[in-house]
């Protein structure tokens, strides 16, 4: 019976581990699809300090307080889970039960307790997730770009943790009875019950030995497969930020937010035209398209931005253009950014490498009308609690509907006109410039 | 009106001098109505703090903001090296502008295309001026007790991180400083900011610069302070939309000191 137990546990692992391999690369292809980035060598110690502090320390999750603190709650019990998802592991493939408990003594029957607390601390955190989305409605869970998908998405996480809850606490309470009964292969570590499952040992206490171990190993099973697949379900979910949020801050931006990324490619053009000598000295870049149309005129970390974007919205709660009804909404950007990343990567899987399917992110996905609405106000940027940078990716858009398609509005035309001619955005002759200072002027 | 002087770099190197600050006017304190005011208010202060300083004049030209940020890096670029050609040839070290968008270009932007300078917006060097009692304001001055509200402007606040030395400016006029429910980090966007200022917005239930006046309004602030041209615009814009421009005055940093210079 163990032993079979045993190998199905590794067959389970295997098919797993083979899935979350495949999706993995897949992921990882496609987030390569996209330009390199040069970095500083210099800013290491700088993105370290980012990630720990925005992505660790959840620092912008703490700019709205109690969702902060609700936030943190899960954050903590993923990440100590973790040390009880490597016992129930080790447990499957040896075979034994409570591992660690013959080598931690005392200390484990209080990390089972501590475990047990922050369990429930993150079922009320998702109760009251549960209540803010589908009972209080909040505005930003609702806008258009959540139909569907990305509000089921939410949804299923938040019962699916709740249940893998509910499975840990009938493990333990089962346990708990099968201990005090003093059942072989069951070691004593907490008879009388633990924090939370000992209000469930009522429940059972009338079932029959088997019974109890039949339930504590379908508990433990389920548990644990639950968990399991959780981590492949991520892949294909908004929640992959559990794992990006890391790299993801690691590689924000450090310079001031305000500033553009320079084009060289448009400077050595630009040096040409003025007559001013060009460095020829790096090798030919080839020069593609001037700003992005698809998701491979990204750079890595705008569509690796896509793949850690939580649809939290914080983004488009703040931006101006939002707010006053207008199309654009920095979240959609990123979720658009990232549906045509996988559509991208599943052509290539089914169709090779050099394969057009003639659409586009730029049109297919995101309209002019939207990327025409942005103030590059930075609130986006401001607001994402992961440092998720949509701007970026609208102003490259925007430099390939100026450059490439000649498409920009009939005014800024006209704006680009002025500066060409009279060195100013609107048309006044240059000659003008120093009028201003006529009436006052004592020239020294 | 007491002369004031405003020399041109040119007059300056005609005479082998150099000044300590360049102050950048900007397309919009160049030839706006309504911005040519702060500009001369700024000289005005220039001349009282006895700063050596001068402009540009007729070489100045667009730093090229507008072009980057609607999508056109050539003439961004064409615009950024020409300056840059004008600015080095002065031999300029510092710069002050009262324009954010100036401001975030010339000190971000420049340096890959070989400007290095010292860039500082007016807001943080009138805030020097006051700490080091260059500028000094009446006793019970002008603005004494008035209710006054600054508008966060996005390329000096979230872009670079400067949003205290304008509050500073604003309490060293003993004013009664209210702030809007969207403020700093979270300050709304005036709606002028990526070129936006040069064309129609799109359409959508409400213009951004009415939102945020009446969050302004609602302060019941009699002064909008703000330290940008763009802001200015659509802050006046949002106030005459809503009839109050006999309440409610929009004035920028550099015209509020030089108010409560002048009852000296
Ligand atoms: S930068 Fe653009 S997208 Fe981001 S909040 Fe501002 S207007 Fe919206
Ligand atoms: S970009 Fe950031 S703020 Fe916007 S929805 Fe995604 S995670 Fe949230």
């Amino acid at each position: 019976m163990q032993i079979i137990q045993q190998v199905l546990f590794v067959v389970a692992l295997g098919a797993i581990g083979y899935l979350l391999f495949k999706r993995g690369s897949f992921i990882w292809r496609n987030i390569t699809l996209g330009k390199d980035v040069k970095l500083n060598p210099e800013e290491k110690s700088e993105r370290l300090k980012t990630t720990m502090l925005i992505a660790f320390g959840q620092k912008k999750m703490f700019a709205r307080p109690m969702v902060g603190f609700m936030h943190f709650m899960i954050y903590a019990g993923f990440l100590l889970i973790n040390i009880e998802v490597l016992e129930i592991v080790l447990d499957g493939l040896l075979g034994t039960h409570r591992l660690f408990s013959s080598t931690l003594g005392e200390f484990y029957s209080f990390l089972i307790n501590f475990f047990e607390v922050v369990a429930l601390l993150v079922v009320i955190s998702c109760v009251l997730f549960l209540v803010r989305r589908n009972i209080l409605r909040i505005a930003r869970f609702h806008k258009p770009e959540m139909k569907g998908w990305p509000t089921s998405d939410a949804n299923i996480i938040l019962i699916w943790e709740i249940a893998l809850m509910f499975a840990l606490y009938t493990m333990n309470a089962t346990d708990s009875i099968l201990q005090s009964r003093g059942i072989a292969h069951y070691p004593v570590v907490g008879p009388d019950g633990f924090a939370v499952s000992q209000f469930l040992i009522p429940i059972y206490n009338g079932l029959s030995d088997s019974a109890l171990v039949a339930l504590e190993r379908s508990a433990w099973w389920v548990h644990i497969i639950g968990i399991l697949s959780f981590a492949v379900y991520i892949t294909y979910s908004k929640h992959l930020h559990i794992f990006l949020a890391f790299p993801n801050t690691y590689y924000s931006k450090l310079r001031p937010k305000g500033e553009m990324d320079n084009m060289d490619a448009v400077t050595k053009e630009v040096k040409i035209m003025l007559g001013e000598p060009v460095d020829e000295s790096g090798e030919e870049e080839e020069v593609g398209t001037f700003g992005a149309k698809d998701v491979k005129d990204l750079s890595w970390v705008n569509i690796m931005n896509a793949y850690s974007c939580t649809e939290c919205g914080r983004c488009t709660s703040e931006c101006p253009a939002n707010i006053t009804g207008k199309k654009l909404s920095p979240r959609k950007i990123m979720m658009d950014t990232r549906d045509r990343a996988e559509e991208v990567g599943h052509n290539i899987d089914k169709h090779g490498a050099d394969h057009e399917d003639g659409k586009s992110l730029y049109g297919d996905h995101i309209t002019k009308e939207e990327l025409m609405a942005c103030t590059s106000c930075n609130a986006c940027t401001q607001a994402c609690p992961v440092n998720i940078d949509p701007l970026s990716i609208i102003l490259e858009m925007r430099r390939y509907v100026a450059m490439e398609e000649s498409g920009t509005p009939m005014e800024w035309n006209a704006m680009f006109q002025n500066i060409e001619n009279n060195q100013a955005p609107w048309a006044f002759p240059p000659t003008d410039r120093f009028k201003w200072a006529d009436d006052l002027k004592v020239k020294e | 009106m007491d002369m004031l002087k405003v020399p041109t770099m040119a007059d300056m190197a005609a005479e082998g001098k150099e000044p300590e600050v360049l102050f950048w006017v900007g397309c919009a304190g160049s030839f706006d109505d309504r911005y040519k005011r702060v500009t001369i208010s700024f000289i005005k202060i220039l001349n009282a703090a006895g700063i050596s300083f001068a402009v540009l004049g007729p070489e100045e030209s667009c730093t090229g903001d507008p072009a980057r940020r609607a999508g056109n890096e050539f003439l961004f670029q064409m615009q950024a090296m020409t300056n840059i050609e004008v600015l080095n040839g002065y031999n300029v070290k510092t710069i002050v502008t009262a324009c954010p968008h100036c401001f975030n270009t010339i000190k971000n932007e420049y340096p890959a295309l070989g400007g290095n300078y010292e860039v500082i917006h007016h807001s943080t060097y009138l805030q020097q001026l006051i700490n080091n009692g260059k500028v000094k304001m009446k006793e019970g001055g002008e603005f004494k007790g008035k209710k006054i509200t600054y508008h966060d402007s996005c390329y000096l606040g979230r872009a670079n991180d400067v949003y205290e030395a304008p509050r500073k400016v604003l309490e060293a006029l003993d004013a009664d400083l209210v702030e809007m429910k969207r403020c700093r980090t979270k300050g709304l966007c005036c709606g002028a900011g990526g070129a936006q200022m040069f064309k129609e917005a799109e359409s959508g239930d409400k213009e951004i610069n009415i939102e945020r006046t009446e969050e302004a309004l609602a302060t019941g602030a009699n002064v909008i302070a703000s330290a940008c041209p763009f802001c200015m615009t659509m802050m006046t814009d949002g106030v005459k939309n809503k009839e109050k421009e006999n309440d409610v005055k929009v004035l920028d940093l550099a015209e509020l000191i030089a108010i409560s210079q002048d009852k000296n």
